[in-house]
């Protein structure tokens, strides 16, 4: 029986793929062909969604994007062998775009049956959990800390460091909590993770609770990701059922659960201390620091918190060793990271690569350029709280001190592109008024300051003592960045600075005062 | 004895099935929501009751939260992505033509009560952009003129 792939993933589904799946077994059923459909993954190649893949003897056939329309033909041209058509694309391994990745953390999606335990293990799942089970929980921090996995979720904070504190903390109870509230617009890795090959994160939390002593996990997943919620909770009755979570994990008697907790769309609840006020029940409030969640974090208790990314990082680690992830990337970004293409891109997508990639690199080797053909003249990198980079800084690396240097930041590798129609000014306004419907109110430089920011920038849009308010601008954003209690109102001046300074005339100011501002 | 208002049986299912949960205020309003399509503000002291907190800690979390509803939305639920990746490749023109198709403008029920026009800020479908969700499925790369024909299939349906 030929085996055939079209994703459940949300974005493939998002142009079709459930009607192009059950196009094919309708169609395969009127031919009286037999045909085993299997709902991958997304290889995270999105402009040729929905991507139908068959199973070859010599490798896996790609087809796309496939319309709903295009199935009889796929049919009429023996796709099931191989087949010529007109959407073929030939080998998936072979896709360019593919090819030259370097896909770490991501090496099952699209592969896989992400709701498969047997096509995971296949695939070196829950090596690592097996391998975290022959050790202490000492050691499995060390190899964790010697791998030089930094927080994927933004701030790139070492998680081997985080494991280590909780598992140096008092507690009659320990917690992992997995960030999944991905509200950064441009992101989408978690999204695939939880979609594509949730076992991987499910074993990187279990890997995490083993160590740190943790025996309960929550999934704290943004609700907009409805799919992701279906896959996991599939993911997680199977590893129950066969012994991979619970109160003898693996037969090595230690305990670790698993649950799935749904936000409410807050993107505040990101913000990993205003998460744990949500996954308590109450308002997501900033909570102040210290106590560090690692020693007090949900119900007071300690609690390792990464990201979804951090966390699916840490099989492979384990699997393969601290040094195996080092001899990736550069400086002291170490390993990969699943960056994601979007906006106006031609070919958006997933390319996971080892730290050290350009910018450059990125938006045309393998973006493509702008999907309007135009020049591109903006970059957002980051999420909402990301600087906006021109041009000019195109040859920057991703790494996350050589991103600090230029007043930017890696986050979570989401990269917007826009072309050269944008306006930058709306973009610096959509930042401060993005910041006002999320602030969470507990601080008054983000709660009133981004509300003053929207009215002083629509005052610089329409002309009205357009100097004096733009140095009110750079005042309130110094405020901002020097006075807010965490990440959203002390990072939303970033968008808007940076578009200020790189892009001035969209201000009404002289392009040329550029050099004068200086890169500040 | 006062009648009991129709959506109590449905709060005090959601109630008993998932108080003893942890932290359980989040589960308890989707699951109730889930049910109703709104939270009626006048379950709030009974659920205030159940999980021993005031009936302001409810209501706060009630209206912190975008995804809760304190009145029953249209029979069916429009959100269109307002972030970044989407503003870059005509977020902001689907959004005017949107309103301007339904006649109505964020938050705001069509005067047949057929659909909810809502906000959103990322669906995570960026490589897809401009997206929109229609009773939670997401759509991807949506046109004026593919908007126009999802919301033609919603108005034949009942």
């Amino acid at each position: 029986m030929t085996r055939v792939y079209v994703p459940r993933d949300s974005g493939a589904k998002s142009v079709g793929a459930d009607a192009v799946a059950a196009t094919i077994l309708t169609e395969a059923k009127r031919l009286g062909v037999a045909v085993e459909l299997v709902r991958n993954g997304s290889r995270g190649l999105y402009w040729l969604e929905p991507m139908v893949e068959v199973e070859t003897p010599a490798g896996r056939m790609a087809y796309g994007p496939i319309a709903e329309t295009d199935v009889a033909s796929l049919f009429a041209a023996g796709f099931l062998s191989g087949g010529n058509h007109k959407q073929g694309l030939g080998l998936t391994e072979e896709i360019s775009y593919l090819k030259r990745q370097e896909r770490l953390t991501c090496a099952r999606i699209g592969i896989t049956d992400p709701v498969s335990l047997d096509d995971y293990e296949a695939h070196g799942g829950y090596r690592g959990l097996r391998r975290a089970l022959e050790l202490d929980g000492a050691r499995i921090v060390e190899i964790v800390t010697q791998s030089g996995l930094r927080g994927r979720g933004g701030a790139a904070f070492p998680t081997g460091i985080k494991w280590k504190t909780v598992l140096g903390a008092a507690g009659s109870q320990k917690y992992v909590v997995c960030n999944a509230d991905e509200g950064d617009s441009g992101t989408f890795s978690d999204r695939m993770i939880m979609e594509g090959d949730p076992f991987v994160l499910i074993e990187g939390m279990t890997i995490a609770g083993i160590a740190v002593g943790a025996t309960m996990g929550y999934i704290y997943l943004r609700s907009e990701y409805p799919d992701a919620l279906v896959v996991l909770n599939e993911a997680i009755v199977a590893a129950v059922a066969t012994g991979h979570l619970g109160a003898n994990v693996l037969g090595s008697g230690k305990a670790f659960d698993l649950e799935v907790r749904v936000g409410a769309g807050a993107y505040i609840c990101g913000e990993e201390t205003a998460m744990l006020e949500s996954l308590e029940g109450k308002r997501g409030i900033v909570r102040y620091k210290p106590p560090l969640p690692a020693i007090s974090g949900l119900f007071g208790k300690p609690t390792v918190i990464n990201n979804v990314i951090s966390l699916a990082s840490v099989p492979i680690i384990l699997d393969r060793g601290a040094d195996f992830y080092t001899n990736y990337g550069m400086g002291r970004s170490r390993g990969t990271l699943p960056i994601q293409l979007a906006g106006n891109l031609k070919h958006g997508g997933l390319v996971e690569k080892a730290f050290g990639v350009t910018l450059r690199e990125l938006l045309y080797d393998y973006g493509g350029g702008s999907i309007t053909g135009r020049p591109i003249r903006a970059v957002q990198v980051g999420g909402p709280l990301g600087a906006y980079l021109p041009e000019s800084q195109f040859d920057t690396p991703l790494d996350y001190e050589a991103f600090i240097a230029i007043s930017a930041m890696v986050g979570h590798g989401g990269i917007v592109a826009f072309d050269d129609t944008v306006d930058m000014a709306q973009m610096a306004r959509y930042a401060m008024e993005f910041c006002a419907i999320e602030s969470c109110g507990k601080c008054t430089p983000c709660r009133i300051g981004s509300v003053r920011g929207v009215e002083v920038i629509d005052r610089i849009i329409a002309d009205e003592d357009r100097t004096a308010n733009i140095t009110l601008l750079r005042d309130l954003c110094d405020t901002m960045l020097g006075g807010s209690l965490c990440a959203l109102g002390g990072m939303a001046p970033f968008p808007v600075l940076s578009a200020l300074n790189h892009f001035p005339e969209d201000f009404g100011l002289p392009a040329a005062s550029l050099a004068a501002a200086g890169t500040r | 004895m006062t009648a009991v208002a129709p959506w109590e049986p449905t709060v005090q299912l959601v109630l008993d099935q998932l108080n003893a949960l942890p932290g359980a205020l989040l589960p308890i309003l989707h699951g109730i929501q889930e049910h109703l399509g709104y939270i009626p503000p006048d379950a709030v002291p009974m659920i205030a009751g159940a999980l021993n907190l005031s009936r302001a800690e409810v209501h706060g979390v009630i209206t912190f939260y975008h995804d809760f509803r304190d009145t029953p939305p249209g029979r069916h639920q429009i959100h269109i992505c307002r972030a970044e990746s989407c503003q870059a490749v005509g977020g902001e023109a689907l959004i005017a033509h949107a309103r301007k198709k339904l006649g109505v403008t964020f938050h705001e029920t069509t005067a047949d009560g057929t659909i909810t026009l809502e906000p959103i800020y990322c669906l995570g479908n960026c490589a897809l952009s401009p997206a929109i969700t229609i009773d939670r499925q997401v759509h991807g790369r949506v046109t004026p003129a593919r908007f126009d024909a999802l919301v033609a299939g919603l108005e034949q349906r009942p």
